[in-house]
């Protein structure tokens, strides 16, 4: 975005922060787009929604409130292995899973946000790669519940009695492509309110945040809590649709691939996350296919030209070039 | 006349393209952990299919066989399952292959069934993967092929009565566990502690091999992954004096793997185990697979249990295509898996089970002894056409 | 009571020679975090190259173990002045997460580099005869290498702590970690002390990973595998500090030995609660500053 010149250009641009610009619709007509141009994609095109989804809960607490978290994946995990248990304890309905995933996350969030966000730096990134470690040891130990490393299989209830999840991913596609669709709209709510603009000057300045009388770690589990839930509706949805919750969804990798995606695109930009992650799967699953034993090094190479080139992630460089274009991005 | 000659014409084109469509290509998706840990394995079994393509020829009866190779990462159900459903509904694949870990076996077995695309397993063990589909087929072994061979022998030839069990804390290691302690149990011992060690990080083996040096057990049976994480432990178990101590140390082939048995110096000597191959195997089968093996891969590579398995499930998929000329259709291929014998599989004689289309075969006790100047697992018992226990056992 | 003080003797040999090893290795990465601010997440890579190195030198060139330890902290310490004048320092001033970014971006490219170099199997290593076997210390038997890991780590402790305490340049650096400005206009090129302790905490990793090998054994996934513990020993330790990344090392060590000897089902979690408990009391670590 350009500097503002005045004062009053400033407030403006503050002020008008939350409206819905026209190049916002761009993603999800991307979104839809791919759904037809690259119709034997829709798997992977499932999977990086729901990455995206994941990404945009990582976002909330660490591009707005500062929050660096490497267990992020206890939401996520929590929220797969709640949508199979809970069709293994007879409750089939995927849409009411999701909500009950999330309600499962919102509260290891609360119980583990309480605790240890009254710390921050590597201690707070220590700590939530503690929270993560540990429930995927409790899920590997109780095997009985969650099929430990074999995993647990379930299958919920076609969505709306009438759609199944077929090979082709249509459904999964379609269904991910809405539920993220409501997450992002939710996300992009709270980062424009008041609520998210304080979260913005915790990041910045806790200090002056406790002098003018702000309850930081009140807000601070808040905004934890809420990202807590949106993850565990990715896992939900990944779990659902592949039909197996598993220990990767718990896993420190899965951490830390998400914190990857959305530096990569670029944090505190809500879009970063989409073009983070999009970006991210379809290099992996491509390089792969090129060259299945070593693409983890070009991988890598691509992780480092973007940081020596591309400090703002690769969001930032597309918004540079669509402002010098003359947009607002 | 002119209709004459374009009637033969056409006639003539009928029956050369007639011909030209006989001839088709299967696609075999092969799916491997390439990239990730347990990349050895996947190279293993990889190089098997290599080199079995390279000596037996890239095609079947006219029908040229593709291997498309897909890279599953790891343990990752969904990566797998995706790579699966791409490779079914994208790529057109005749027959799924492969799957190291059983979590992605699950997984990828809903996808072959959903899609009626059989599936060849050449290396996930989890006993109930078989049982998910109609059409799977396993062509390498469960944790029960050596546990519990492993479990009757010691109670009963070994003299051991007082056993501590250690296992890798993930299913495949409580499988091998509870094989080992129906056999030993069932046959008189007793499993006085049963140790899991941590996983998947491997730990440092000293303070649980310190615990079983302080119990003063007979035996210890030990299941770890393939690999540096059984040389690890073979050593510490050196180390810390066990060996001396009179603990014998037994388990399944894995911990002393082909590949990895000369890294773990001396300590091994002597150990007796319980595997479906050993690439010491005396069979001239065996001898030409693994000659060919090092012409092939050098004089210092050699065959493991993860080679054989992706030769043979090879020699699978070879039947198929030669059994139902080219036209891989799920139900004709599991009848024509059911039943399948290969009595010259570098392992020895294997046959695929018709009613649980699990892999039945002979599992050997070995003893580890030094022949030249390196380890070799010497077969000195076999146990014939040893089905899945779990299975029998949980009908 | 002879059995426990025998349990409890080996509990704490056992732990501190397996803390020896996570110091020798994490020390430079609690220096590199503390004094640089870098977060540098390709730690365990220097580590598992200095495996690599001194493993090749013994396995192809016969070269004995010691000197192959020692080749290993020159080329590692060699290896990364480059890296840290070429890379590194382009991101001090940058925010973490570049850092983290840029960091992670790396240790790919070594995992697949050194799968490429030396294959996907684990390392073979053969001690020198003199390292193997046991040795009777009175109140027990102990294994001779694990002897050897206490006092390589002891000696490294010790000749650290000389150097930070007793030299001009150790003076530099505890002024630089304390208060980065000051120490620069006071005239003292603080990026060439950057250049050496990192290459000093690097060449220690090397050291640590060859040493490593017997019990961890190297295989090209070891950045990976281990960077969490390295974090933990850091973390707990406190950025910045020699001290404390000792005394973390070998508390963690201690307690994962004993958590894993006398429960072994909880085995994983001893380390984990440790370093919950240590960090909610003392955020800063054991010996960090706040």
């Amino acid at each position: 975005m350009s500097a503002p010149t005045s004062s009053a250009a400033a407030v403006a641009l503050l002020a008008g922060r939350h409206r819905w610009r026209p190049l916002e619709a761009l993603p999800w007509i991307l979104a839809v787009a791919a759904f037809f141009l690259f119709p034997e994609y829709r798997v992977l095109g499932s999977q990086v929604l729901i990455m995206i989804g994941f990404a945009l809960s990582l976002d909330l607490i660490l591009g707005y409130a500062g929050i660096v978290s490497l267990g992020h994946a206890a939401f996520f995990g929590t929220g797969a292995y709640t949508a199979g248990l809970l069709v293994n304890a007879g409750w089939t309905e995927p849409i009411s899973g999701l909500v009950i995933a999330a309600l499962t996350a919102a509260a290891i969030g609360l119980i583990s946000g309480w605790v240890i966000l009254r710390t921050h730096g590597l201690t707070l990134l220590m700590l939530t790669l503690a929270t993560t470690v540990i429930l995927q040891e409790i899920a590997n130990e109780k095997d009985e519940f969650t099929g430990g490393s074999d995993g647990l299989l379930f299958t919920v209830d076609p969505l709306f009695g009438q759609f199944a999840f077929d090979l082709e991913g249509n459904v999964a596609y379609l269904y991910a492509l809405a539920v993220v669709a409501i997450l992002f709209y939710v996300t992009r709510r709270i980062v424009n309110s008041s609520f998210g603009f304080s979260l913005t000057g915790i990041r910045e300045n806790t200090a002056r945040m406790h002098t003018v009388g702000m309850p930081v770690h009140r807000r601070l589990v808040t905004v934890y809590v809420i990202s807590a839930a949106m993850a565990g509706v990715a896992g939900a949805l990944l779990s659902q649709t592949t039909e197996i919750a598993a220990l990767n969804s718990l896993s420190f990798e899965r951490s830390g691939a998400v914190l990857i995606m959305l530096v990569l695109g670029g944090a505190g930009r809500l879009y970063g996350a989409f073009v983070g992650a999009a970006v991210y799967m379809i290099l992996e699953d491509r390089l792969a296919t090129i060259d299945p034993v070593y693409w983890l090094f070009w991988i890598g190479l691509v992780l480092v030209l973007v940081v020596l080139f591309a400090r703002r992630g690769l969001f930032g460089v597309l918004s540079d070039a669509v402002a010098k274009a003359g947009w607002r991005a | 006349m002119r209709m004459r000659t374009l009637g033969l014409l056409a006639t003539a084109m009928v029956v050369a393209t007639a011909g030209v469509v006989q001839a088709k290509t299967v696609k075999v998706g092969l799916l491997l952990p390439y990239s990730w840990v347990n990349k050895n394995h996947a190279q293993q079994i990889d190089n098997a299919i290599k080199l079995y393509m390279k000596l037996k020829g890239d095609s079947v009866g006219g029908h040229k066989i593709e291997i498309i190779r897909k890279d599953s990462t790891g343990p990752k159900p969904d990566v797998a399952g995706r790579l699966a459903q791409e490779l079914v509904t994208r790529d057109k694949v005749d027959i799924l292959a492969g799957v190291v870990y059983s979590n992605n076996g699950f997984r990828v077995a809903a996808v072959a069934n959903k899609a009626k695309i059989p599936l060849i397993i050449m290396n996930a063990g989890a006993a109930a993967l078989t049982t998910k589909s109609e059409y799977i087929a396993r062509v390498s072994f469960t944790m029960w092929h050596a546990g519990y061979p492993m479990g009757e022998y010691a109670a009963t030839k070994m003299g051991v009565k007082k056993a501590i069990t250690m296992y890798a804390n993930y299913a495949p290691g409580k499988d091998s566990n509870n094989a080992f302690k129906t056999g030993f149990t069932k046959h008189g011992g007793e499993v006085v502690d049963e140790i899991p060690l941590p996983f998947p990080k491997m730990p440092d083996h000293t303070p649980f091999l310190q615990r079983v040096k302080d119990t003063k057990p007979d035996a210890l049976y030990a299941f770890v992954p393939a690999g540096k994480w059984a040389t690890a432990l073979i050593k510490t178990f050196g180390d810390l004096g066990l060996k001396d101590a009179g603990i014998k140390l037994i388990g399944p082939g894995d911990i002393t793997d082909d590949v990895e048995i000369n890294n773990m110096g001396d300590t091994p000597i002597g150990l007796v185990n319980a595997h479906h191959y050993s690439a010491a195997h005396p069979s001239p089968e065996n001898k030409a697979f693994v000659a060919a093996w090092k012409k092939e891969y050098g004089a210092d590579s050699t065959t493991n249990f993860m080679s054989v398995q992706g030769w043979d499930g090879m020699e699978a998929i070879y039947h198929l295509v030669a059994t139902l000329d080219g036209n891989i259709e799920a139900d004709k291929a599991m009848a024509a898996l059911k039943g399948w014998k290969n009595d010259a599989s570098p392992r020895g004689p294997i046959m695929i089970d018709p009613e649980t289309r699990d892999i039945i075969q002979n599992t050997y006790m070995r003893r580890v002894e030094k022949v030249g100047d390196s380890l070799a697992n010497t077969e000195f018992e076999t146990i014939p056409m040893v089905k899945d226990k779990w299975k029998e056992l949980n009908k | 009571m002879d059995y426990l003080l025998n349990v409890l003797f080996s509990i704490v040999f056992d732990g501190v020679a397996y803390g020896m090893i996570l110091f020798i290795i994490s020390v430079g990465l609690s220096i590199t975090m503390g004094l640089m601010g870098f977060v540098n997440l390709a730690h365990g890579a220097f580590a598992m190259a200095g495996g690599y190195v001194a493993v090749t030198l013994m396995n192809q060139a016969g070269v004995p173990f010691a000197l192959a330890l020692i080749a290993a902290f020159l080329a590692v310490a060699a290896f990364s002045v480059a890296f840290e004048r070429i890379l590194y320092a382009r991101l001090y001033g940058a925010g973490e997460l570049d850092q983290v970014l840029l960091t992670i971006g790396l240790v790919f490219m070594s995992i697949a580099a050194a799968t490429y170099i030396w294959g996907p199997s684990a390392q073979p290593i053969t001690l020198p005869a003199v390292l193997t076997g046991r040795i009777d210390l009175g109140i027990r038997e102990v294994p001779v290498y694990r002897l050897f890991m206490i006092v390589a780590g002891a000696v490294i402790m010790v000749a650290l702590w000389l150097g930070f305490e007793r030299t001009r340049f150790g003076a530099q650096i505890r002024a630089a970690v304390d208060n980065r400005r000051m120490t620069q206009s006071l005239g003292i090129n603080v990026d060439r002390l950057f250049t050496v302790t990192f290459a000093v905490g690097s060449g220690l990793a090397a050291v640590g990973g060859g040493l490593g090998v017997e019990i961890w054994g190297l295989d090209p996934d070891y950045p990976i595998e281990h960077l969490i513990i390295f974090l933990i020993v850091v973390a707990v330790g406190g950025l910045g500090s020699i001290k404390g990344a000792f005394v973390a090392a070998l508390l963690l060590g201690v307690i994962d030995n004993a958590g894993k000897y006398l429960l072994p089902e909880f085995g994983s979690f001893f380390i984990y609660v440790t370093m919950i408990a240590v960090l909610l009391l003392r955020p800063a670590g054991l010996f960090g500053r706040s």
